[in-house]
């Protein structure tokens, strides 16, 4: 199977690799995924006063096509507010990467992470989580 | 040297080009059918796979009547557990095989339990090598045939073929060798070992796709297998169909470079391979699978924890490996051989597969060596999970939503 050339592009250059300082109560933390199912993504946000993300960070255990998902996941991040965050699809990764679907998974852990770290966002600072409707697997 | 380069020799092996030569004529001048007994070209199609059976024979201290020809080790599997069940159903029903075989093993015994069969899946040792004590155990007057692969394709584990014939014997039951791995690679003797039925492909051996053989013991005991596809009554009745004369002759002519060169080869091989295995096992967090002391010279499986193996290779610039990740499967499920040596699920995702080969230099090796440790590195740099490692906490301490 070969892979896009934004996948290559994405895992050869990832973009936001790092870490955020997750006690900080500006940074919202998303670790989702499982070593035994091979992939693991961890993605951080910090957002600013307005409810702003200002800047993204990421780390994946996992196969190009993750590695490649949350490191777009972390460029679109950047300058939206948590609310529109909240919308990212992950049918937008795999348009974007164009993924094929046994890596669909790929985009819905994104997906998930993205969640995951708004929600963490959220409880910290004394916001009720979002529930997502959407029921993947 | 050129880019890329192809380490991953168990898949398959190109072509030894004195193997090519020695076919091309069958294609063009020598075209005859080996089944047509009244004219030259027949004739000398036949001639050709008599002295390729003769060859393959002698790579394996058989006789050239043992011989049968097939489409490939697949196929073998197959005629040799099927046909034995058919074969000799009035003796018994009972079959036992090990779950790190091969899938065509594997798979060809679940069809002998849809008919009725019983089939006993004996597990291995952390080694990846099978107990004897635990077939001993599983050896009933029912039981017909035991097929335990020589050489693991995935980790290159050897296993003790002599003393597992033996006990086969012993209890009046057959022994096949799935032996796809080990001929031509390390010494094989169906007598020495106790073999009544092997099964070897070509392409493994730096000959051509789509040809293989299957051995059947003629003497002491006589077995019989019942044929699985009905036609001209080919190959003793075992295996009807016309003959792949070019294919088959250039299994016989890769079957003879392998007996010449086999020895020295194997020494050259383990040495590269060892080589290999030691630097990279410099790595951090980096373990050898599988028996280290009975493998196949030519083989290294390593994990290198906390980096899944798909990105891996792809991080491997130019190397041609393979995985035991899921993500490298059609299943989505880790490699089940490295999980029947107790590996956990990471850790069978991050092994890589490294087989080297007859074309295989040094100055390959050092660049896989280098290739490699740089994409690890990298790609531990990407892991919040080795993050999590250097920080010291505990993963089996977090609670994975498992997806």
């Amino acid at each position: 199977m070969a892979y896009s050339e934004k996948v290559i592009d994405h895992y050869t250059n990832p973009r936001n690799v790092g870490t955020l300082d997750k006690s900080n109560h500006k940074v919202g933390t998303g670790l989702v995924g499982a070593p035994e199912c091979g992939d693991v993504m961890r993605l951080q946000i910090q957002v600013d006063d307005n409810n702003m993300i200002t800047d993204a960070k990421f780390k994946t255990f996992g196969c190009g096509s993750a590695i490649a998902s949350s490191s777009l996941a972390t460029e679109w991040l950047k300058g939206k507010s948590i609310d529109d965050a909240m919308k990212i699809d992950n049918m937008d990764i795999v348009e974007e990467l164009a993924l094929p679907p046994v890596k669909i998974h790929c985009s819905v852990l994104a997906e998930d992470a993205i969640k995951a770290a708004i929600n963490d966002y959220r409880v910290k600072n004394g916001m009720a989580p979002i529930e997502s409707e959407k029921v993947h697997h | 040297m050129n880019l890329p380069i192809y380490l991953d020799n168990n898949a398959t092996t190109p072509m030894d080009p004195r193997v090519l030569e020695a076919m091309l004529p069958y294609f063009t001048t020598k075209f005859g059918n080996a089944a047509s007994r009244n004219h030259p070209f027949g004739w000398v199609a036949e001639e050709g796979v008599d002295y390729a059976r003769e060859q393959v024979a002698k790579l394996i201290g058989a006789s050239e009547k043992e011989i049968i020809f097939t489409s490939g080790a697949t196929e073998s599997d197959n005629l040799a557990i099927k046909g034995v069940f058919e074969m000799y159903k009035e003796k018994g029903n009972h079959i036992i095989t090990t779950v790190t075989e091969h899938k065509a093993v594997l798979d060809a015994c679940k069809h002998v339990e849809k008919l009725g069969g019983k089939v006993t899946y004996l597990p291995v040792k952390e080694d990846g090598i099978l107990d004897l004590a635990l077939l001993e155990a599983a050896m009933t007057p029912e039981t017909i045939l035991v097929s335990v692969m020589y050489g693991n394709n995935e980790i290159g584990v050897i296993q003790p073929i002599k003393e597992i014939s033996a006990i086969a014997h012993k209890h009046g039951a057959l022994f096949m060798t799935d032996a796809v791995q080990a001929v031509g690679k390390i010494p094989v003797d169906v007598n020495k070992d106790g073999i009544d039925l092997l099964a070897l492909s070509a392409h493994k051996i730096y000959g051509p796709k789509g040809v293989g053989a299957l051995y059947v013991r003629r003497k002491g005991p006589r077995v019989k297998v019942t044929a699985q596809m009905d036609g001209g009554g080919h190959e003793r009745g075992m295996r009807s169909g016309t003959l792949n004369v070019p294919g088959i002759v250039g299994l016989g002519k890769a079957c003879e470079l392998c007996g010449l060169e086999m020895e020295s080869e194997a020494k050259r091989l383990s040495v590269m391979r060892d080589r290999l295995q030691a630097e990279l096992t410099v790595l951090e967090e980096s373990y050898v699978n599988g028996n280290v002391e009975h493998r196949l010279p030519h083989v290294a499986n390593i994990s290198f924890k906390y980096v899944e193996g798909e990105g891996l290779m792809m991080a491997m610039k130019d190397l041609a490996v393979s995985s035991g990740s899921a993500c490298t499967s059609a299943s989505l499920e880790p490699s089940y051989v490295l999980k029947s040596l107790g590996l956990s699920d990471d850790l069978a995702h991050s092994s890589i597969r490294f087989g080297l080969g007859r074309f295989t230099t040094d100055e390959e090796v050092d660049y896989a060596v280098e290739v490699t440790k740089k994409a690890v590195t990298h790609l531990r740099e990407l892991s919040p999970l080795w993050e999590m490692f250097k920080e010291g906490i505990d993963l089996d301490s977090i609670e994975w939503a498992e997806h």
